[in-house]
């Protein structure tokens, strides 16, 4: 790990003021500093944003939906009852999410923001595609961990459990730097890298997310998730399915399908939804929503188990919210 | 070195070593170290305090296992600094008055360990679990020492001494 110093600012304005000259913000650190570790981010000054005021925990005004400060520990999202009854999918995405620790160390935001896993990424010395290097070793290399769909140039999955779940609730997130504000929903933050494009979100330098908002609207719906590792615990997914509907009288309506692990952004698949839409997900509805959920799917030299995983995996998830 | 203060009245500590003070097990101390020193580090190296182990430094195996205020954190992803006027417990603060935490006690009626490298990380998590939940389950202390990777393969012992803690009264 690199030298650098350290502050701990109390306010937000004076947070974003100090972000704004290129240093790094430290929330729980779980993932910047095995990247700083790996020598792949080396910030000379780190803001340790975990004495701001306000950006940690959540709310739910009546009638004004779900508000989750950016610094909140994902420990406590999983924890609280009065949130696992007005959105279980919430619990469900975060208690096989990494371990305990890490869920306590871990915040909102950061987990919105990590870094993906691929080997080649994480390895100090392979200079792939995506850290400035002309060729992604991936394709050719171990990829059974790897994307079948929606990739460009970099072939990594995106990570997180967490965002599929929130996707398929339409979240917005809040956005803060030294310029403004603004809010975007959660699922246009990411972005298969590709061309200049060599990350993996839009966040720009020296902005924070400060919040996740969830509509009341959405808060109506039923949702499920489940995911697929490698082991019964302590895994990344290998595939992860999100799935939320608003069910009127055994009617779908407003269905949301989002897969983790299988291409570098969480991936949603509105065929999928628009197929589910006004129907009771009944056997023939699911397995064809999976089908369609795996369209164009181009699988690599080792991740081909990911289709019929996934696509189980997806029948199972939608079955889920009926039965 | 005194911090340098930016122009707002923010402090700048580091690169170079400052004074950070931490309580560790119930005792405040104050330790000279730069901002780029793990809590992990600090405890071995600054507090001699190597119960507390370092195995894969990077997040992955639970080993370093501490508790910041109250809760289990892997310490060789958290800095010291970042402690600052926080409570650490680590596995020397459990014995009291040559008793072993009941815990402790647990690990050794049920033989839950083998090389015990893993031992003072699978205590802490199991320590953490019985204070919101004085009775676990099989499934509680598994998912509790989730991530506390054992090597030899202790597991069943491990979760059984969890269980079995439970059952004990604090002396």
């Amino acid at each position: 790990m690199n030298a650098f110093s350290y502050v701990r600012p109390r306010t937000l304005s004076d947070g974003l003021r100090l972000l704004r000259s290129g240093a790094s913000a430290l929330a729980g650190g779980t993932d910047l500093l095995g990247l700083m570790k790996d020598g792949l981010a080396r910030p000379e000054l780190l803001v340790d944003l975990t004495g701001i005021e306000g950006l940690r925990g959540w709310s739910r005004a009546k009638g004004k939906g779900l508000r989750i400060g950016a610094l909140t520990p994902l420990v406590e999202l999983e924890e609280a009852e009065e949130l696992h009854r007005a959105m279980p999918i919430l619990r469900e995405s975060l208690r096989d999410a990494a371990t305990l620790q890490l869920r306590t160390m871990g915040t909102v935001g950061g987990n919105l923001l990590q870094r993906n896993r691929c080997w080649y990424f994480r390895d100090q010395a392979t200079a792939c595609w995506l850290k400035g290097g002309t060729k992604c070793f991936a394709v050719e290399g171990e990829n059974r961990l790897h994307a079948i769909l929606g990739a460009h140039e970099c072939v990594a999955v995106a990570p997180s459990d967490l965002v599929p779940a929130l996707i398929a609730y339409d979240a917005e997130i809040a956005l803060a730097s030294s310029r403004g504000r603004r809010t975007m929903k959660l699922a246009d933050l990411y972005v298969a890298p590709h061309g200049r494009e060599r990350r993996e979100h839009v966040l720009r330098p020296g902005e924070l997310i400060t919040e996740v908002r969830v509509s009341e609207s959405a808060l109506a719906r039923k949702g499920a998730f489940q995911k697929a590792m490698e082991r019964k615990a302590w895994s990344f997914a290998l595939v992860s399915v999100a799935a939320a509907a608003r069910i009127e009288r055994g009617v779908a309506r407003d269905v949301r399908l989002v897969l983790g692990g299988v291409a570098p952004i969480p991936w949603r698949v509105v065929a999928a939804e628009r197929g589910l839409e006004g129907s009771g997900f009944d056997e023939a509805a699911c397995a064809e929503a999976a089908d369609r959920a795996l369209q164009g799917a181009a699988p690599l030299r080792d991740n081909g188990y990911k289709l019929p995983l996934a696509r189980e995996l997806v029948r199972r998830t939608l079955r889920s919210l009926v039965v | 070195m005194p911090p340098t203060i930016d122009r707002r009245g923010a402090a700048l500590r580091g690169p170079s070593a400052v004074d950070v003070a931490l309580e560790v097990n119930g005792e405040r101390v104050v330790v000279h170290v730069p901002p780029r020193r793990t809590l992990l580090d600090a405890l071995r190296e600054q507090l001699g305090l190597t119960g507390t182990k370092k195995v894969c430094d990077e997040g992955t195996c639970g080993a370093c296992t501490v508790l910041v205020d109250g809760r289990p954190v892997y310490s060789c992803l958290t800095l010291a600094i970042a402690c600052e006027n926080r409570r650490v417990e680590t596995i020397e603060g459990l014995a009291k008055d040559g008793e072993l935490h009941p815990v402790q006690r647990a690990f050794v009626d049920t033989d839950a360990f083998q090389c015990g490298f893993c031992t003072p990380g699978q205590v802490m998590s199991i320590v953490a679990l019985l204070r919101t939940v004085p009775q676990p389950t099989e499934d509680d202390v598994k998912r509790a020492v989730a991530g506390n990777l054992c090597r030899c393969g202790a597991y069943p012992n491990i979760v059984a001494a969890g269980v079995s803690a439970g059952r004990r009264k604090r002396t």
